[in-house]
């Protein structure tokens, strides 16, 4: 049953925030990815002890190579590892890219909103790299939820990307705001004002901590989006805390 | 909050039997009858086995019990499965 991990080599880590490192990975055969998949990574003590956890890819350089970002959650099994201890030139068995449902397609012609909490930005990430990248027409908008500042993952990129027509982020900041912003969790009303009129019939995509998504995407329905074009990824009580 | 995932943290476990992607294929609940993509129902993955239920009755849909190089693929919550092919 381990036909489908393959050993990647850890070819470099760079600190997304104070709690958070993005981990590139080489593959020993070229990788396919679609933007919003996942990779399980499986990590074995020396007793034989496994754990396996899930983590979305953030972006993909072909052929061999694609980016994870892993958040600590202080007392958890894996991410502290990964974030903490994890170095180039150490070794991961991986799992994936997987998935063929929480993802975005270039073919894909409707505007897109997207909604991500805390780590829950990283799919989300993939699909705003990925329409950049196909140059693709289509009106594309993050709402990033975060705890504070200096707790978002790709400002810079975010930033230089929102230069763009089709691109547009906006930040709901939940614990501390810079100067002049609202801070507060993002609620009904806030979502209303920032993401795309249901009227344009966006595919809406949706990730982060299990009660951030619950909450966000039953926002969404009675603002008139359809159940149909919500797309969700939970990542359980803790992954995406926001 | 109860604290589960979505159908599509179940991709890379399935992804050992079936060749290709098999949580955006559609199942039909044998409880209530509601037909949704895998990925969108609701994975528990607390219990020694991960339990995939029908977000519309609660039904066990689906019961993955990894262990010990052996893999235990129950699906007989579902009436049935429809997968785009080709
Ligand atoms: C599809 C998906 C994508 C994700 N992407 C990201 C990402 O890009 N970045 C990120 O930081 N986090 C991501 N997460 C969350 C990540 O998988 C971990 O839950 C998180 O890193 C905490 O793991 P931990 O081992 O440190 O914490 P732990 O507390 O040890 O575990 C946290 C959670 O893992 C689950 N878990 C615990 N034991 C088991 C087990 N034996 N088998 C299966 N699950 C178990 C439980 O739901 C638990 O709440 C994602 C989750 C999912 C489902
Ligand atoms: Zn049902």
């Amino acid at each position: 049953m381990s036909g489908m991990w393959r050993v990647a080599d850890v070819v470099g880590v760079h600190e997304e925030t104070t709690t958070a490192r993005t981990i590139r990975l080489r593959l020993p055969e070229p990788v396919r990815f679609l933007a919003g998949q996942h990779v399980d990574v499986r990590l074995t003590a020396p007793d034989g002890y496994q754990a396996v956890r899930s983590y979305s890819v953030a972006g993909a350089t072909p052929p061999d190579s694609l980016e994870i970002t892993v958040d600590e959650l202080p007392d958890g099994e894996v991410s502290p590892y990964l974030v903490r201890d994890l170095a180039v030139g150490d070794q991961l068995e991986v799992r994936g890219p997987v998935g063929g449902w929480f993802v975005w397609r270039p073919e894909e012609t409707s505007p897109v909103q997207l909604v991500g909490g805390g780590s829950g930005v990283v799919p989300l990430m993939a699909m705003v790299r990925a329409h950049a990248m196909a140059g693709h027409p289509a009106p594309f908008r993050l709402l990033y939820s975060v705890r504070a500042p200096e707790s978002v993952f790709f400002r810079s990129e975010l930033e230089t990307l929102a230069r763009d027509d089709t691109f547009d982020v906006t930040y709901v900041y939940t614990r501390r705001a810079p100067d002049g912003e609202p801070v507060g969790r993002l609620d009904a009303a806030t979502l209303a004002a920032n993401v795309l009129n249901s009227g344009s019939d966006p595919a809406v995509y949706v990730c982060g901590a299990t009660g951030f998504v619950e909450a966000v995407s039953g926002w969404l329905v009675e603002l008139g989006h359809s159940p149909d074009r919500i797309k969700t990824e939970r990542y359980g009580g803790v992954g995406g805390a926001s | 909050m109860s604290d589960y995932l979505d159908g599509n943290a179940l991709a890379g476990p399935l992804s050992e039997v079936f060749s290709i992607d098999i949580t955006a294929a559609l199942g039909k609940c044998g409880g209530c009858g509601a037909v949704r993509a895998l990925a969108q129902a609701h994975l528990y993955v607390d219990a020694p086995a991960k339990i995939l239920r029908c977000p519309s009755c609660g039904g066990v849909l689906l019961r993955l019990d990894e262990r010990g190089g052996r893999l235990i693929l129950d699906l007989s919550g579902f009436a049935h499965l429809t997968i785009q092919v080709g």
